[in-house]
C-alpha cells in the first residue's frame, strides 16, 4: 500500500491525523508531513478511512 | 431484492448510497434497484468551495465535486435528476410508495431522506443583484454580477457562508459591508469572544462590518436591481450586490401528512432511523446524539459523508431486523477566511467557559476548549490543526474535562 497526498490540494485540516497519527502529522508550520509513505497492511483501514474523510479529497491510497 | 429509493444526491444521499452497496460488516449490501432522485437538473456540486475557491474564481465550478461524483456508474445508481419527491406513503405490510413529481409511483423497501435545505431568503420581493450561495446556479449568478465589477457587495449575515463570502469579495479587491443581525458573527455557536475576533479579522482586511443590526428592507433601481439596504437603525448602505446568508430550513415540506415526525427537519432516533422503513441524514436529519446527551442537527460537510454512510447501514440493518447502532460523532467543521483557518469540535455554548489552551487571541493563532462544569464540550483552533484533531479524537474518547485539559498541560 502506497500513500499519496496531493499537496496541491491539501489544506492541512488534519483529519488524517486525527484518523492515523501513525502515517499523518501536521506539525506546527501547520504542513502535513507524510511519516510513512508505504505503511504496512494493518493500518489499511485507518489510512482508507482518512482518505475518505479528507475534505479535499487530496489522499489517494494506491495498492 | 426490491427497490430502495435516496431521496436527495447530494454529499449525504450519495454516501448513504454508497454505504447501501457496501453493505456492513455483518451483511451483504443492497443488490436490487436503488434510485437516488434530486430536484437538481444537475448533480448537486461539493459546497465548501463554492465560497471559496469557486467564488474566487481560482476553481471552475465544474471542479467543485462531491467525492463520490466519479464513482456513480460503479455504484449501479438509478439517478433521476430534476426531479423531485413529492410524497411518502406510510409502511404497508413490504413497504412504502414515494411519489416522485414526474408523477411515478415507487413502490420501494426502504427509503433514505437526504433533501438538505433550502436557503432562507429576505421577506419582501425578489430583486436583482441578490444572491444566495447554495447550488451551482446561485454562484454562477453570483459569479456574473461580482465580474461586472460592483461598487460595493453587501454580505447579510456573518455565519460561515456570509463570512467567507466577505473574505472572498475581499480577496477579488471588491469594496464589502457585512451585517449582522447578532451582537457577533457565528454566534450561533460559537461564544461571543470568539465572534469578536472574527469581526476584528474581517475590519483589519478592510470589511465595514456592522453587528447587532438587522436589515429593515432592500431597496430597487429603476431597473428591478438592488441599489440600497435599508437597516433597522435607519442607516443606508448603498449596495449593487448583496450575499445572503442567514442560513438554511430543512426541506421537508413535501413530508407533511407522512408518518414521520417532523420537528427541526426529520426527528429521527439515535440510530438515524426516522420510521419503519425510514432513515434520514444529513442537513435535514435531527436525532440525539448519546455521545452528547443532546438533540442536533449538523449542516457540515463531515457530517454528511459520516451520518449518510451510518444511515445506508441503518437502512440494511432495518430491513433486516437487526436492531442498528446509535451514530455518536464528535461534530467538527472549519472555514476559511483569508489566511486563517478557524476549526471547531464539538457543541459549546455561548456561556461556556472559554480556556485558552495554546498561543493568544492577539497573533490570531490559537486553540481553547471550552469548558462546562467537569465536561469539555468542544475545541476551537485558529491555524491550529493538529491541535483541534487530537482534542477532538479525546473528546470522542470521553468529554471529561480534566482529560481533554491533560493533553494541553505543560510538560516538563
Amino acid at each position: 500500500m502506497k500513500v499519496v497526498v496531493n499537496f496541491d490540494l491539501c489544506e492541512s485540516n488534519a483529519v488524517c491525523m486525527g484518523i492515523a497519527p501513525e502515517v499523518f502529522e501536521v506539525r506546527d508550520d501547520d504542513f502535513l508531513y507524510v511519516l510513512n509513505e508505504e505503511p504496512g497492511e494493518e493500518l489499511r483501514d485507518k489510512v482508507v478511512e482518512a482518505a475518505r474523510r479528507c475534505p479535499k479529497q487530496a489522499i489517494a491510497v494506491e495498492d | 431484492m426490491g427497490t430502495i429509493a435516496v431521496v436527495g444526491a447530494s454529499l449525504a444521499g450519495l454516501h448513504a448510497a454508497e454505504a447501501l452497496r457496501a453493505g456492513t460488516g455483518d451483511a451483504p449490501g443492497h443488490d436490487g434497484q436503488l434510485v437516488v432522485v434530486d430536484a437538481s437538473p444537475t448533480l448537486p456540486p461539493d459546497r465548501p468551495p463554492l465560497s471559496k475557491q469557486v467564488l474566487s474564481g481560482e476553481w471552475d465550478l465544474a471542479q467543485a465535486k462531491v467525492p463520490l461524483a466519479d464513482r456513480l456508474d460503479e455504484l449501479g445508481l438509478d439517478l433521476r435528476l430534476g426531479t423531485a419527491a413529492t410524497s411518502l406513503s406510510p409502511a404497508g405490510g413490504d413497504g412504502r410508495t414515494l411519489t416522485l413529481s414526474d408523477g411515478t409511483e415507487l413502490s420501494v423497501e426502504g427509503v433514505v431522506l437526504a433533501t438538505g435545505g433550502a436557503v432562507r431568503h429576505l421577506p419582501g420581493p425578489q430583486l436583482g443583484g441578490v444572491h444566495s450561495i447554495r447550488t451551482g446556479e446561485d454562484v454562477t449568478a453570483l459569479l456574473a454580477d461580482l465580474d461586472a465589477g460592483p461598487s460595493r457587495v453587501v454580505v447579510v449575515g456573518a455565519g460561515f457562508i456570509g463570512a467567507e463570502a466577505a473574505a472572498t469579495c475581499r480577496g477579488r479587491g471588491l469594496e464589502v459591508t457585512m451585517l449582522e443581525a447578532a451582537a457577533a458573527p457565528m454566534e450561533r455557536v460559537l461564544p461571543g469572544e470568539v465572534g469578536a475576533f472574527v469581526a476584528d479579522l474581517h475590519r483589519d482586511q478592510g470589511v465595514d462590518v456592522r453587528l447587532g443590526t438587522g436589515v429593515e428592507r432592500l431597496e430597487a433601481g429603476d431597473d428591478g436591481r438592488v441599489r440600497a439596504v435599508h437597516l433597522a437603525d435607519g442607516t443606508v448602505v448603498q449596495a449593487d450586490v448583496v450575499v445572503v446568508g442567514i442560513g438554511v430550513v430543512p426541506q421537508v415540506d413535501w413530508l407533511a401528512g407522512s408518518d414521520l415526525e417532523l420537528r427541526n427537519g426529520v426527528l429521527c432516533d439515535s440510530t438515524m432511523l426516522a420510521g419503519p422503513r425510514v432513515v434520514a441524514c444529513g442537513d435535514v436529519a435531527c436525532w440525539p446524539n448519546p455521545h452528547f446527551g443532546e438533540e442536533m442537527r449538523v449542516e457540515h460537510w463531515e457530517n454528511a459523508v459520516e451520518q449518510g454512510g451510518h444511515a445506508g447501514r441503518r437502512l440494511l440493518d432495518e430491513l433486516a431486523g437487526r436492531p442498528g447502532t446509535p451514530f455518536a460523532p464528535v461534530p467538527w467543521f472549519w472555514s476559511d477566511q483569508y489566511d486563517r483557518k478557524i476549526q471547531l469540535a464539538g457543541r459549546p455554548t455561548a456561556t461556556d467557559e472559554f480556556v485558552l489552551v495554546d498561543g493568544t487571541v492577539e497573533e490570531r493563532r490559537f486553540a481553547a476548549l471550552f469548558r462546562r462544569g467537569d465536561r469539555c464540550t468542544a475545541v476551537l483552533g485558529v491555524n491550529r490543526p493538529r491541535h483541534v484533531m487530537q482534542a477532538r479524537m479525546q473528546l470522542a474518547q470521553s468529554l471529561a474535562w480534566d482529560d481533554a485539559a491533560a493533553l494541553f498541560a505543560p510538560k516538563d
